[in-house]
Parts: structure tokens; C-alpha cells; sequence
């Protein structure tokens, strides 16, 4: 019996795990470490303009996922109007759309951007050669200026560079001057671009500064060279894109089109700060596909279910490692999971007293049962009772002595509590308290440990954040199964046989 | 107080992960644990293929019935009540002799018809099965063990324990009940384990509680001259217990009764490691020399080649200078 296809199953789900968590680290920016900080960007714009009365339309370009920054969420205020957002060759856009306005508007767009330095910037198309036509007195500046930028360069990029120096205010030219009183710089820089044949648009940006209010977008030229593309300042003619330009709207579309207004504005205040990566990570945006199968996507509600559901292969994990690698025993097998899941809700030290306060008193109790001789079935239902009765009559006392720890003993898994009184009462009776302590230790020891696995804020943060970490504790849990190997406390055990 | 893999290893114990997976797993079909799994079923597959079983009194199947346990028994000296499902020997009640209303234990404590009932009841509610199911109650008669034990166990009957592997007895024990283990043959409980010779069903060596013994804690006697009589017998009927339930790796529990010698108490189709410690000696090279046998061979056979292959001399002997009476 080849046991090739079970190391191959590991192997799998090993590989896979790890790539689905690498995936989402890079992919994503999901950190590795819940404690580190990630800086988010909050930006808010403003559109106003004066309605003419009659319907209204505000088409507005929306900033997308690019290089260096990554959007988290996005909210409107728009009272009264209808709103879509649309996705297609123009880009991302919000649409604003109302039967009726009069008089002066004001829109809102606030977009929450995590920095992320790693972040892939999206394919950009190169954008066609626009058909130009010069009237009468440009048609010769046009060509002067292309003509000797053209001389001076090599490339697409260095001729970009050598055109906008010569529209520089100290080496302006005359040709220059002309050319600029009658356009403005950025489309006219376009213009003379693709004239030369050489592909490039004009696109907006926001310079992010902490604190800033009002400002407006920058007027960028994208040039491209085959498939590379590179920024440019149409003024100082430096090339490369600043860290801390956002890039508002990349396809050379207008920012803003409005339809039944006039006086259309639109101004930008942004903040900077720092927060926890893993809530970073919960505001992100879920693009649901398969590989990015995420929590996040679910309700807050559930997510906080899914936080503890995530936890038990830990725990799992714990007991298998105890029992297959250690070799402890304990009274049923994930009877500790279950108790280590109510001691996160507890604390540790209220947990193990009040698991100990119940036991005890349960078995006391169970001990007095066992005299009545019932059938198995009811016998175990009183003992719920019990226990249902132990723990209130706590609360209440531990609320009346202002424990308000004690309230927290309700968490208990009482069916489970139930059955280990009786699981107990029976070993003590047929195997002695020394088999008890042992098995109660061995449980109380398990779930202990396993509650430290599981409350450990980095164990949540990967359980929760990371699905392919479940594959892998599932290649680990598979392949214990497979240990024959001794255990650990076999090595005590047969100890007496290796003497002689 | 620890000991290191390597020496383990070297010793060829087997630990509980390796059974698991290599042997249970790998030798005993699932299907077929109902079989050893519960008691009465047992009984009556032994019964068809000519394995002695002690005699059955009786069974109890509904929590109405429980009321006619005491008549059912009134017949016989002594008798055993355990559950059909039960594991590690829990659920077990001895009775020894009926004096007027009280039964009494090996232990001498004397018991009520309503405790008898009462233990009829907790075993048909499941407290004693595999996952809590509901069971049947098997009475039994009581084992009038051979006199040429008595020496050697206090209150209860000793047993004997063999693993057969693939059909081969591959090791033996037997397990003499003490004053500690409550009358009970169960070793973690402190009954005594003596490893048995497989040639010649003499003893080798004692262990209580994981150490070494060489006489019998509560009798005193020394354990290096016990022999159990009809040894071929036994091992014959142990190895036959292959063929009777397709088991590769099998636990068979024998008595040894005056009147009709070896019998087969129970099964087991996960036998525990002890059987290691009262040998002083790993099962790993007995299983792997099993495993290069050829399929298809005869009971008689088997038990010879076992015989020929795992004789040992005893370390009591060595000890003591008793010689194995012959």
C-alpha cells in the first residue's frame, strides 16, 4: 500500500496553504503581524456648482487602486441624488443624477487610501495619437519647437523632457510664448507630443500633504514609450512621479463633466493617520473572487463568529500534538477546545476557577445522584440542571460580592460540563481519584495550553486573515496522523523494559 | 525516570501511535470490530466454530427485564454480569456465592438485589459502552478456575492474554488479579502481568504497576513456577480465533477452567502494550518475522513455527534456580 498519494495530498495542501497566505500578504497588504501600523490617507472632495433649475448630472473621476496607495472605502453625501459608480474605458467614475436643482449644490466624495508601498499599479493602455490641426500662425511655431526638441533627443522620454524645458519661463522662446497665450500647458504639450508621433495624455493628480483643505488637482503629462510610461511635470519638466502624488484620474479624461450647472468646482481636504493593520485590512475593499476568498466580505456580525470558528483547528491542533506527540490523556477528546473557547471569554484565571468551582461541586452532587439509582439518560439531564444551577447561583453571588468576573462563568459549555461531571464520577468510581486527577489534570492542562495557542493576538490575527493557514494546519493535522513514532510519556512508561 | 527512542527502539517496543496506524489500522477491517466489539456476538460465533466459551446464563435486553436478574441467577453458585459493549473490563460484576439476599463480591463486600439491579440498568443505558449506546447485559457462569492457579492470584480469575497476528500467537501474559486491582485483571488497575513463555507456557517474568516482580503480592507465592496447564490447547484456540473473525491483530483473553480447560473469555481488537512490559521484551521483531510469512497456513502450524521461534529461557529462573517444572 503506497502511502504516496497521502504525502502528495499533504504536499498539496501544504503548498497550497502557504501560496493562498503569500498571495494575500502581497496581493492584499494583509501584514503578518497584527501590531503594525499602516498609514491611511482619508480625501474628501467637494463638487459645487450652481443647478439651472432643471435636471442635473455630475459625472466625476474616482481615484483607483495604483502604485503606492490602495483604496479602502469610499462614501458619498448627496442628499437627493441618485448615484452609481461606473467602471469602463474612462475609468472609474461616479455618476450624480437629479430631476431637479436649483441653486447652488455641493456633492461629497470621501475615499479612505492605505498607503502600500508594494502595490502593483494597474495596466495602463496607451492612449491613440490624437489627429492634430494647427491654425494658421501655430502651425510654424508648433513645428520650430518640435523640430528642435527633436534634435536634442534620443527617446519618446528625453524629447518629453527637452519640449517642456523650452517652454520653461527662463528659456522660453518665442515660438513658446506664442503657443502659450493661446493654449493651456498640459493639453498643449499633449498636442505637440503626439504631433512628433509620440503617444501621451494629460491626467490629474493630488498632491497629498497632511492637514491640507482646498486644493485642486495638478495637471500631469503621462508619456509613453511602448508599454513604459513615465511622468512628467509640465511645468519644471522633472520626470517620475512624486511618492506623495495620487493619481486622481489616469486616462486623460475630464475630472469632472457637469450637465444642467454651471460654476462647477471641485476642491480637495484630506488628513493623514495611522492605524492598526488589521483594521486596515478589515476596511478593504472585498474584490471577491475565488482566490481572494476572504471573511472580510461577510458581515461585521459574522465576521466576529468566523474570528472564533477560525480558532478551533488551533486548538485542535493543541489536543493532537498533546495526545499523538505527548501523550496525554484526557477526558474526552475536544472537551478542552470547547472549555479553552469559554475561557477566552472568561479570562484565564476566572475560567479555571470557575471550571474547577463547577466540577467539584458537580461531582458532589453527581455523587449524591448515583445513590438514586436513575436511568443513565435522566440522570445526566439532572446533572445539567446542576450545573445550569451552579453557575446562576455564582453569577448571582459573585455579583452580589461585586465579582463582576464571575458573571462571566454563563460562557461555559454547560452540556459538555455535564457529561464531564459524569464521565468523571464514573472513572472516580471505577478507577480511583488518582485516575481523576490525572485525566482532569490532562484536560485542564490541554485546555489551557490550547487557550494560549488560541488567544494569542498574532495566532487570531493569521487565523483570521490568512484561509490558506487552514489548509495548512490541515496538511500538519494529516500528517501527525500519520506519526508511529513513540510518545513522550512512553518514553517513561517502557522505561522499566530497557533497565535489564 | 526517562528513557531515550533509541533504546525503545532497539528494545523493538512498539508505542500506541505504531499500533494505530500499523497494525490496527492496517490489520483489522473496521468492519468487523462488531464482532469482538460485543460480547454476545462473540459468544455466539465462538460458539459456531467450536471455540469453549463459559456458559451463557443470560442476557437482558430491556429495562423491564431488570426486575428478573435475581431469577435468572438463582440457579447458579456464581456469576459474572457484564455489558455486551463494554471496553477495559468496565462494567464487570463479579459474584462469587449468593447467601440468602446478599451477593457477595471476591472482595467479600456483600450486595443488595436492588445494587444488582441497579448495575443491570446502568449497563443497558450505555454507561459502560463505546460511546454511550444502549447495551445488553451478559450473565455468565462463573469460571471454577483450575486449582493449580489459585496460588498465584487473589479473589479474581487470572486470565490469559495472547496476541494473535495475522493467525500467530505472538506473544502471551498472564494477568493475575490483586487485592489492589479489586479483583480485577486489569494491569493500570495493579493486577500482577506475568509474560508466558510461548514455547512452553512457563512463566518468564512478573510486573505490578511497571516494575519488576517475582512473586505474587498478596499470596506471596513466587511466580517463576507457574505453568499453565494445556498449553498447546490454548494457543491452538487462540490462533483459531483468526480464522473465526478475520482479525489481523487480535487480543485473546483465555481462562483456564478446571473441568473444561482453555476458553475464550473475550476479544479485543485493540490490544494494549503491557503485554510488552510483563514480557521485558518488544513485539516489533515477533510482528515484522510474522509479516514475511507466506498466507494459507494451518492452526497446528502456525502455533509450531510461534513456538519455535519465540522460546525464551526465564529471567526467574535465572534468578531464583527453580527450574520450569516440565
Amino acid at each position: 500500500m503506497s502511502r504516496l498519494p497521502f504525502y502528495l495530498l499533504v504536499g498539496v495542501l501544504m503548498i497550497a496553504g502557504i501560496a493562498l497566505s503569500v498571495h494575500r500578504h502581497v496581493q492584499f497588504e494583509v501584514p503578518w503581524t497584527p501590531g503594525e501600523q499602516r498609514q491611511v490617507w482619508e480625501i474628501e472632495a467637494q463638487v459645487n456648482f450652481t443647478a439651472r433649475g432643471g435636471p442635473a448630472m455630475v459625472d466625476m473621476a474616482l481615484p483607483s487602486h495604483q502604485k503606492g496607495y490602495r483604496v479602502l472605502t469610499e462614501n458619498t453625501a448627496s442628499p437627493g441624488y441618485g448615484l452609481s459608480f461606473l467602471e469602463d474605458e474612462r475609468g472609474r467614475r461616479a455618476e450624480w443624477s437629479i430631476r431637479e436643482a436649483a441653486g447652488s449644490q455641493q456633492l461629497y466624495y470621501s475615499v479612505q487610501l492605505l498607503v502600500a508601498p508594494d502595490a502593483r499599479p494597474p495596466q495602463s493602455r496607451r492612449p491613440e495619437l490624437q489627429e492634430v490641426v494647427w491654425e494658421r500662425p501655430f502651425d510654424t511655431a508648433a513645428s520650430q519647437v518640435i523640430e528642435r526638441a527633436w534634435q536634442r533627443s534620443a527617446t519618446p522620454f528625453t524629447f518629453a523632457r527637452e519640449l517642456i524645458r523650452d517652454f520653461n519661463d527662463d528659456r522660453q522662446g518665442e515660438n513658446a510664448r506664442l503657443l502659450l497665450n493661446q493654449f493651456d500647458r498640459a493639453p498643449l504639450l499633449v498636442r505637440l507630443l503626439n504631433e512628433a508621433g509620440v503617444h501621451a495624455r494629460v491626467v490629474s493628480g493630488l498632491m497629498l500633504e497632511d492637514g491640507r483643505r482646498r486644493q485642486s488637482l495638478s495637471s500631469w503629462v503621462q508619456v509613453f514609450d511602448d508599454d513604459r510610461w513615465s511622468l512628467f511635470n509640465p511645468v519644471t519638466g522633472e520626470q517620475g512621479r512624486p511618492d506623495n502624488l495620487l493619481m486622481w484620474e489616469d486616462s486623460g479624461q475630464a475630472v469632472l463633466e457637469v450637465q444642467g450647472g454651471t460654476n462647477s468646482r471641485i476642491s480637495f481636504s484630506m488628513i493623514q493617520h495611522n492605524q492598526p493593520a488589521a483594521a486596515a485590512v478589515r476596511n478593504q475593499l472585498a474584490n471577491d473572487t475565488l482566490i481572494n476568498f476572504s471573511i472580510h466580505s461577510l458581515p461585521l456580525e459574522e465576521q466576529a463568529l468566523f474570528q472564533t470558528i477560525l480558532l478551533i483547528p488551533i486548538g485542535a491542533l493543541v489536543v493532537v500534538l498533546l495526545r499523538v506527540l505527548i501523550g496525554i490523556k484526557t477526558s474526552g477528546t475536544f472537551m478542552p477546545v470547547l472549555i479553552a473557547l469559554a475561557f477566552i471569554q472568561t479570562t484565564l484565571m476566572t475560567g479555571l476557577i470557575g471550571f474547577l468551582l463547577i466540577v467539584a461541586v458537580g461531582l458532589v452532587i453527581r455523587s449524591y445522584l448515583s445513590h438514586l439509582n436513575l436511568l443513565l439518560v435522566a440522570r445526566v439531564s439532572a446533572v445539567i440542571i446542576t450545573v445550569i444551577a451552579i453557575i446562576s447561583i455564582f453569577s448571582v453571588l459573585s455579583y452580589r460580592f461585586g465579582l463582576n468576573a464571575g458573571l462571566t462563568i454563563t460562557f461555559f459549555p454547560m452540556i459538555i460540563l455535564s457529561w464531564t461531571i459524569e464521565r468523571m464520577s464514573i472513572l472516580w468510581e471505577e478507577e480511583g481519584p488518582k485516575e481523576v486527577l490525572i485525566q482532569g489534570g490532562g484536560s485542564l492542562l490541554t485546555a489551557v495550553l490550547a487557550y494560549l495557542a488560541m488567544n494569542n493576538p498574532w495566532v487570531r490575527h493569521i487565523t483570521f486573515n490568512f484561509l490558506g493557514v487552514q489548509m495548512i494546519l490541515m496538511s500538519l493535522i494529516l500528517l501527525l496522523g500519520n506519526y508511529t513514532g513513540y510518545r513522550l510519556l512512553e518514553l517513561r512508561r517502557f522505561k522499566p523494559v530497557t533497565e535489564d | 525516570m526517562w528513557t531515550t527512542p533509541g533504546r525503545l527502539k532497539a528494545k523493538g517496543i512498539i508505542g500506541m501511535n505504531r499500533r494505530n496506524i500499523r497494525y490496527i489500522g492496517r490489520y483489522n477491517d473496521r468492519r468487523l470490530y462488531p464482532l469482538v466489539d460485543d460480547k454476545l456476538k462473540t459468544k455466539l460465533l465462538a460458539k459456531e466454530y467450536g471455540i469453549t466459551t463459559p456458559a451463557l446464563i443470560g442476557t437482558v435486553k430491556s429495562q423491564f427485564e431488570v426486575k428478573g436478574v435475581a431469577a435468572m441467577v438463582t440457579a447458579h453458585p456464581g456469576f459474572v454480569i457484564k455489558p455486551a459493549k463494554g471496553s477495559g473490563g468496565k462494567g464487570i460484576l463479579v459474584i462469587e456465592r449468593v447467601e440468602g439476599d446478599s451477593y457477595i463480591k471476591p472482595s467479600g463486600a456483600h450486595l443488595r438485589r436492588e445494587d444488582l439491579e441497579r448495575h443491570v440498568s446502568n449497563i443497558l443505558s450505555g454507561l459502560y459502552s463505546l460511546g454511550g449506546s444502549p447495551d445488553v447485559a451478559v450473565v455468565e457462569a462463573l469460571i471454577n478456575f483450575d486449582d493449580s492457579l489459585s496460588e498465584y492470584t487473589y479473589e479474581g480469575v487470572p486470565d490469559i492474554r495472547v496476541i494473535i497476528f495475522q493467525g500467530y500467537p505472538v506473544m502471551a501474559m498472564m494477568r493475575l488479579s490483586t487485592a489492589a486491582s479489586d479483583g480485577k485483571a486489569n494491569l493500570h488497575q495493579g493486577a500482577v502481568g506475568v509474560g508466558i513463555d510461548i514455547a512452553s507456557g512457563c512463566a518468564l517474568r512478573g510486573v505490578q504497576f511497571d516494575r519488576s516482580r517475582a512473586d505474587h503480592p498478596d499470596t506471596g507465592h513466587e511466580l517463576a513456577s507457574l505453568k499453565i496447564p494445556g498449553w498447546q490447547t490454548l494457543l491452538e484456540l487462540a490462533a483459531g480465533c483468526y480464522e473465526m473473525t478475520g482479525l489481523g491483530y487480535l487480543g485473546t483473553d483465555m481462562v483456564l477452567d478446571r473441568d473444561q480447560g482453555p476458553m475464550l473469555l473475550e476479544l479485543n481488537a485493540r490490544p494494549g502494550l503491557a503485554i510488552q512490559m510483563a514480557n521485558g521484551e518488544g513485539l516489533r521483531p515477533r510482528l515484522d518475522l510474522i509479516e514475511r510469512q507466506p498466507p494459507g497456513v494451518s492452526v497446528a502450524e502456525r502455533v509450531a513455527l510461534a513456538q519455535r521461534h519465540f522460546a525464551r529461557q526465564s529471567e526467574l529462573q535465572a534468578v531464583e534456580q527453580i527450574p520450569c517444572p516440565a
